[in-house]
């Protein structure tokens, strides 16, 4: 059988490199097969998606609050719960993720200190989100006593900390020393060469990590069962249980209405398609950065 | 000795500006490092407030509570074992689709596939990775669950499911949801996860070393598995701990497939239990301190699991990091 | 580090290296008995038995040199011998870093700057520097510009625009960018963008400039430009060079000092050195012989 071989190779081939070539082809066929697998079920979900999604998007969605069981209605108070939430979790998260990662690159670095920190914030980071829902539970909602749009926007705010905590520092380590030495080098304290040049020169970097994070937050849903609540009707009130999208699709979708569960795969496609964008506009905007430089 | 001061404008006001700067420089620094402190603060909070919601419960049952695989809201009874079988079992079947595949899905991305597809599929699956988990499980249970139902349990039960021994597995009627359907679902979800760093972690070879072993006549297969594989050895199981840590505390892709029955069954088919399942659906409507307490204590057993699980894949990334030297 | 033992003195300050007369140098004596390079000029920076060490590695050798008001001085030797190091040290720019510690004495205007009580942002306020590669901020070229004015004056808008304009004119790229102040200062060619980082660096109108190997990453026009605005600066300030260019330290340098592994060979004037070096080493490295 190596005579086949031995007619383009001038040297000696035996039937172990037949095997070789031939346990090649198999792994390689496999981890094709496998990846054709894998591949298939990440599609055939989102054409799921796609397919009981669009047909339930209508005007209705965006105008009407979410209805009693039976009847009509929309998502207006969900999105509108959801936005706000998220944004009050992103404006309560984001700082301090920013100064807690200034802190890892420009003062605490390679100290005991900061690597302690990194640890905790990387557990932090992939921690069940349940844990955290029920943290804010005996934190906020115990000692308040009800539900409250607070509790759900400060469970989300937790999880939004450690993502911007990582970006943060990763940026900035990004900044070429040089930068900071010619701060340095005009008399700059240490403060203005961080806020003003060096977040400058890593800002592209950060606005990522602050969108990836509301990308993570945008689809949450266990932290928010048992601290945001739900709320059938249309309310403002951080004080109060507030509608979100994740909740409303959770409790939709495990329904028998048919009508509910029609509005659930319509969140659930305005969930998708939201993450999806703030992940490719985080994704573009990285590029860019990374071109300039 | 004095100081070097400003020559060019008036000496006490520079001198003034200066003590300014270097107290908003203290200010600062030690801003960044109370917040950082912070991030300490809250797992520290976390921890604080799982003990204390669970102590109740554990003082009530003791360490039975762990062993114990009654659940009984009635009568005030519960035990965590049903549970943690479901926890731990979803998430070996999910471990067992999910490395395999995510393997494959990877090696075809790093060494099989066309150059202009590779940028692409890297996207792509990063993108997938970032998809909330409630999607995965409204999937589960609208599509996957009455196909599993219709097609695969069936299928099982014919075959397997006659065979003497791990039959067992597959016995029972075809509910369509269940540990099985979980498992499943859990695996799907995490091969974007444990794809993409794989896939980073490959591409941590450097050439030379890839190039050398080709150099030397090895296939594809061989430089893979005997040179990049053992290479990245400590990222790719820190990467899959850090998958398993997502399937252990996955709490929405599994609540709408599993069923919610506190009970061990020999058939992974029957409906069960997780940990995350458990609270996400009974959180809500439990009464009396009790049963909130066992549900938080629940909670303080994943907390330990995932901790664990967590810390060991952060070590092994940060082990990789150190040999790929910085 | 004994700089009173004669040996070592006679290391650290080559009797040939003096000033005077060229028949003297046969002479050979304790350093601190002769003028040296120089002397009678005022001295704005004086190193004195300066030694440098990263994490305990000894980076410099017990260097001792003066800086002249109003001149260049050029550094030369081969890589690695200091002379970075060395330019570092005159505004503490390791302090930035953990496990530098500087031993010695360096005086500017007669105040040791080595003085931990010394305020590193004043000081680095009166010595400016330039770096081998241009580090424009990431903010408009005025703002590079008013960035480190604004750190210990407050200008009005019309000061401000004045003080813009003078440090764009000092360092020659008035012409170039007059029309498009409020662009990114990145958006500059490099010979453009170092011009600005000199610009910036004169703007808080320092007393001393350090220039590290400024124009080793421009081309030859840049590069003969920033030469050309070293001359005219040298009416206004005491400026030191770090340079792997020859040629460049004499065209443009009045003193020249020569280092390697870390200790000053020779430091005289720059004519004498490049024509007649005292020490076999300075004249193996300026004929190119190593290096």
């Amino acid at each position: 059988m190596s005579i086949s071989n031995s007619a383009t190779l001038s040297m000696p081939v035996g039937g172990l490199y037949h095997r070789r070539r031939i346990v090649n082809k198999v792994a390689l066929s496999l981890a094709l097969g496998a990846a054709g697998f894998g591949l298939f079920w990440l599609v055939a979900i989102l054409w799921t998606l796609l397919y009981n999604g669009l047909s339930a998007i209508n005007l209705p969605l965006f105008t009407e609050n979410t209805p009693p069981p039976g009847g009509e209605g929309g998502l207006l108070n969900a999105i509108f719960g959801s936005v706000i939430m998220t944004t009050v979790a992103t404006l309560v998260g984001t700082p301090i993720g920013i100064m807690a990662g200034t802190y890892l690159a420009e003062f605490g670095r390679n100290g005991k200190l900061a690597e302690v920190v990194r640890f905790i914030n990387d557990v932090l980071l992939s921690a069940p989100s349940i844990m955290i829902g029920l943290f804010v539970y005996e934190l906020m909602v115990v000692r308040m006593g009800h539900f409250s749009a607070w509790a759900g926007a400060i469970a989300l705010a937790v999880i939004v900390i450690p993502v911007v905590v990582r970006t943060t520092e990763d940026m900035l380590k990004l900044v070429p020393n040089s930068l900071r030495e010619a701060a340095a080098a005009l008399g700059a304290p240490q403060w203005k060469m961080i806020t003003m040049v060096a977040y400058r020169a890593a800002r592209n970097g950060m606005i990522t990590g602050v969108l990836l994070a509301i990308a993570r937050i945008s689809g949450e849903t266990a932290p928010l069962l048992f601290t945001a609540l739900n709320n059938q009707f249309w309310s403002a009130d951080m004080n109060a249980p507030m509608a979100n999208l994740p909740v409303v699709i959770f409790q939709y979708a495990m329904s028998p209405y048919e009508d509910w569960r029609q509005l659930a795969w319509g969140g659930a496609l305005l969930i998708t398609v939201t993450i999806l964008l703030l992940n490719i506009g985080a994704r573009l905007l990285a590029g860019l950065g990374t071109t300039r430089k | 000795m004095t100081e070097i001061a400003l020559a060019l404008t008036d000496q006490a006001s520079t001198a003034r500006r200066a003590r300014n700067q270097r107290l908003q420089d203290a200010v600062f620094r030690n801003a960044t490092l109370a917040f950082a402190l912070l991030v300490l603060l809250i797992l520290g909070g976390v921890t604080v407030s799982l003990i204390d919601g669970a102590l109740p419960a554990l003082r009530t049952f003791g360490f039975g509570f762990v062993t114990a695989e009654v659940w009984n809201p009635v009568s005030e009874n519960f035990g965590a074992l049903a549970p943690i079988y479901g926890t731990l079992v979803t998430s070996i079947i999910a471990m067992a689709v999910g490395i395999p595949v995510s393997f494959g899905i990877a090696l075809f991305i790093t060494e099989m596939c066309p150059a202009w597809l590779k940028r692409p599929l890297g996207v792509a699956i990063e993108l997938l990775a970032g998809i909330p988990s409630i999607i995965y499980g409204i999937w589960g249970l609208f599509v996957f669950a009455p196909f599993m139902q219709s097609t695969i349990q069936p299928f099982l039960i014919a075959t397997l499911g006659q065979i003497p021994g791990i039959g067992n597995l597959f016995m029972g009627p075809p509910y369509g949801i269940g540990v099985l359907t979980a498992g499943l679902i859990l695996g799907i979800m995490v091969l974007p996860f444990i794809t993409s760093i794989t896939r980073d972690v490959f591409e941590t070879v450097p050439p030379m070393v890839r190039e050398s072993a080709y150099g030397l006549g090895a296939t594809t297969w061989e430089v893979v598995w005997n040179v990049v594989l053992p290479y990245t050895r400590t990222g790719v199981v820190g990467g899959v701990m850090l998958g398993l840590g997502r399937a252990l505390g996955e709490t929405m892709a599994v609540t709408f497939v599993i069923g919610n029955a506190h009970r061990i069954s020999s058939s992974i088919m029957a409906p069960g239990t997780t940990i995350s399942a458990s609270i996400a659906n009974e959180f809500t409507e439990a009464v009396g301190d009790v049963y909130t307490s066992s549900l938080v204590a629940l909670g303080l057993i994943l907390f330990v699991i995932t901790f664990a699980v967590l810390s060991i894949a952060k070590l092994m990334l940060l082990r990789l990091q150190r040999k790929a030297g910085v | 580090m004994d700089a009173n033992s004669p040996a070592d003195s006679s290391r650290q300050m080559p009797p040939h290296a003096f000033s005077g007369p060229s028949g003297h140098h046969a002479s050979v004596g304790p350093s601190h008995d002769r003028p040296i390079a120089g002397a009678g000029l005022p001295e704005k920076i004086s190193v004195r038995n300066l030694d440098f060490f990263y994490d305990g590695y000894r980076a410099l050798k017990s260097v001792t040199l003066p800086l002249y008001d109003r001149h260049v001085t050029a550094f030369i030797g081969p890589s690695g011998c200091g002379k970075s190091t060395l330019l570092r040290i005159l505004n503490r720019m390791y302090d930035l870093y953990p496990k530098q510690v500087a031993t010695g004495e360096v005086l500017l205007d007669g105040v040791n700057i080595l003085s931990p009580k010394q305020d590193l942002n004043l000081l680095r306020a009166r010595v400016g520097m330039v770096f081998q590669k241009p580090t424009p901020f990431p903010m408009s070229i005025y703002d590079n510009i008013a960035f480190g004015v604004r750190l210990y004056e407050k200008l009005s808008r019309a000061d401000m625009d004045e003080r813009v304009e003078f440090s764009l004119r000092r360092a020659a790229l008035w012409d170039e960018v007059k029309d498009k102040l409020r662009q990114n200062g990145m958006s500059l060619s490099g010979g453009q963008q170092q011009r600005l980082c000199i610009a910036r660096a004169i703007a808080v109108k320092p007393s001393v400039l350090l220039l590290d190997e400024p124009t080793s990453a421009l081309d030859p026009i840049s590069t003969a430009k920033c030469e050309e605005l070293i001359d005219e600066l040298r009416s206004d300030y005491c400026i030191a060079i770090v340079t792997h260019n020859m040629q460049q330290a004499a065209r443009i340098s009045n003193f020249t000092a020569f280092m390697y592994l870390g200790e000053l060979i020779e430091f005289g004037n720059t004519e004498e050195i490049f024509t007649n070096p005292a020490k076999e080493k300075t004249s193996e490295y300026i004929t190119g012989r190593f290096g």
